[in-house]
């Protein structure tokens, strides 16, 4: 009944020696298929009353006596699935460094500052459409010990749970035009031809004046697994 | 055929996931929503602890994964209803890191599932961590069970089984069960595809 993982084209393999904590860390067994045994298995679903005023600001949402400092900027998008029907009510959880390149989190050893008024957590439930949108300040880039002298790409961190079990997805939104996307592993763990899937699109015409600048990041939930009129 | 969309693809977690995503659990100024109790703290219902230890392919334990636990009532039915900020009643779901406790154990605080036609009761895990590129599900069965009536566990190579078996343990004077997850060796837990 074990079969061979799927060949889901868009997606990285478990294993990816560039990126080296996979080496220790990814199944070397082959995923064993289970669609047959979990149907309609959903996720659960939360309410309104769990998202705070400004959890899906992150410029204000960590503010102590002034704005944080960095590019402000307003991400936004839709959450379908793979019919583009927009999946509303889907908790989207996000996390990133601050502009100076530097998380809030303990272990983090970058020699960057901390921002005082900036933690770099949000989330939000997407709306009737499947939208959803954040502010909040671009995040620089950071070193890390993968290899000498590597760095990750400005990028934000997404989880999103969607409301059946196949809806599950945890992945990062880049920039567009990062020089840093050719060394970046984690970024090349993706097929080529898949990688603009998480580039966000600069949206001028969704810049506030004088205000933000606006990155688009849509973002499609696999549902292959189903027919939409079923 | 309707023209389907590319779906986006999934990268690691990563290791600075803790203050947005179980951020009282590591003390971020960030409330959470959810934790590692899945049952309403004022329920009678009789308590289970599930607890356990990831490990890598050295037999290192991890220290920075995030466990998802996702199960039914005791009825075998999944909550429905909205989870709201009161934590009303039985959530059924949880999430915890592995880097607070100094052993880099994990420790949930549940109530034993029920199960629905003919399946033995488990619990959905949902993996993450950084060094893996997705997020990984696999189940929790229970060594008090029959599990070999599920057609899921029994569809599972006979010489693996035995990784997705949780071990009632009494000895910490409550009811516990034991669930290591080994990313490789020779007790690599069996992973789904969903
Ligand atoms: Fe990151």
């Amino acid at each position: 009944m074990e079969t061979e993982i799927k060949d889901n084209d868009t997606q990285p393999p478990h294993f990816y020696p560039a990126y080296k904590s996979t080496i220790l860390r990814s199944p070397t067994k082959p995923l064993m298929l289970v669609k047959d045994f979990i149907k309609d298995l959903s996720l659960p679903v939360f309410g309104e009353s769990c998202i705070g005023e400004f959890d899906n600001d992150l410029t204000k949402n960590a503010m102590k006596d002034r704005q944080p400092i960095g590019e402000r900027i307003k991400v936004a998008g839709k959450v379908t699935d793979q019919y583009g029907r927009p999946l509303p009510g889907v908790l989207i959880e996000i996390w990133q460094a601050n502009a100076a390149g530097r998380y809030i989190h303990k272990a983090e050893i970058h020699d960057a500052p901390l921002d005082p008024n900036f933690l770099g957590a949000g989330r939000m439930l997407t709306d009737k459409e499947g939208g959803y949108m954040f502010y909040t300040i671009k995040p620089g880039a950071y070193p890390w010990s993968n290899h000498y002298n590597a760095w990750r790409p400005n990028h934000i961190h997404f989880s999103i749970m969607g409301h059946q079990i196949e809806h599950r997805l945890v992945t990062q939104m880049y920039f567009p035009g990062d020089p840093l996307f050719e060394f970046d592993p984690i970024y090349q763990s993706v097929p080529k031809h898949a990688r603009h899937l998480l580039v966000a699109k600069f949206r001028m015409d969704w810049t506030e004046v004088e205000f933000a600048l606006a990155y688009e990041f849509n973002i499609v939930l696999n549902g292959s697994k189903r027919t939409p009129f079923e | 055929m309707m023209e389907t969309l590319e779906t986006t693809p999934s990268q690691t977690v990563g290791p600075f996931f803790a203050y947005s995503l179980s951020a009282e659990q590591y003390g971020y100024p960030f409330d959470s929503i959810v934790n590692d109790v899945l049952v309403d703290e004022r329920s009678p219902d009789e308590r289970i602890y599930i607890t356990g230890k990831v490990f890598d392919g050295a037999g290192a334990v991890i220290t920075d994964a995030l466990v998802e636990l996702w199960q039914a009532d005791e009825t075998g039915r999944y909550r429905k209803i909205p989870i709201d900020r009161k934590n009303d009643g039985f959530t059924g779901f949880g999430r915890v890191g592995t880097g607070t406790n100094p052993d880099g154990s994990f420790s949930f605080t549940t109530i034993k599932p029920g199960s629905q036609s003919g399946g033995a009761p488990h619990i959905n895990v949902m993996l993450l961590m950084r060094g893996s590129l997705h997020l990984l599900h696999t189940r929790i069965y229970f060594s008090d069970e029959i599990n070999d009536k599920d057609v899921l566990f029994s569809s599972i190579n006979a010489g693996r089984r035995n990784t997705l078996i949780a071990t009632l343990n009494y000895g910490n004077g409550r009811t516990e069960y034991h669930f290591d997850i080994h990313m490789q060796g020779d007790r690599e837990t069996v992973f789904f595809d969903i």
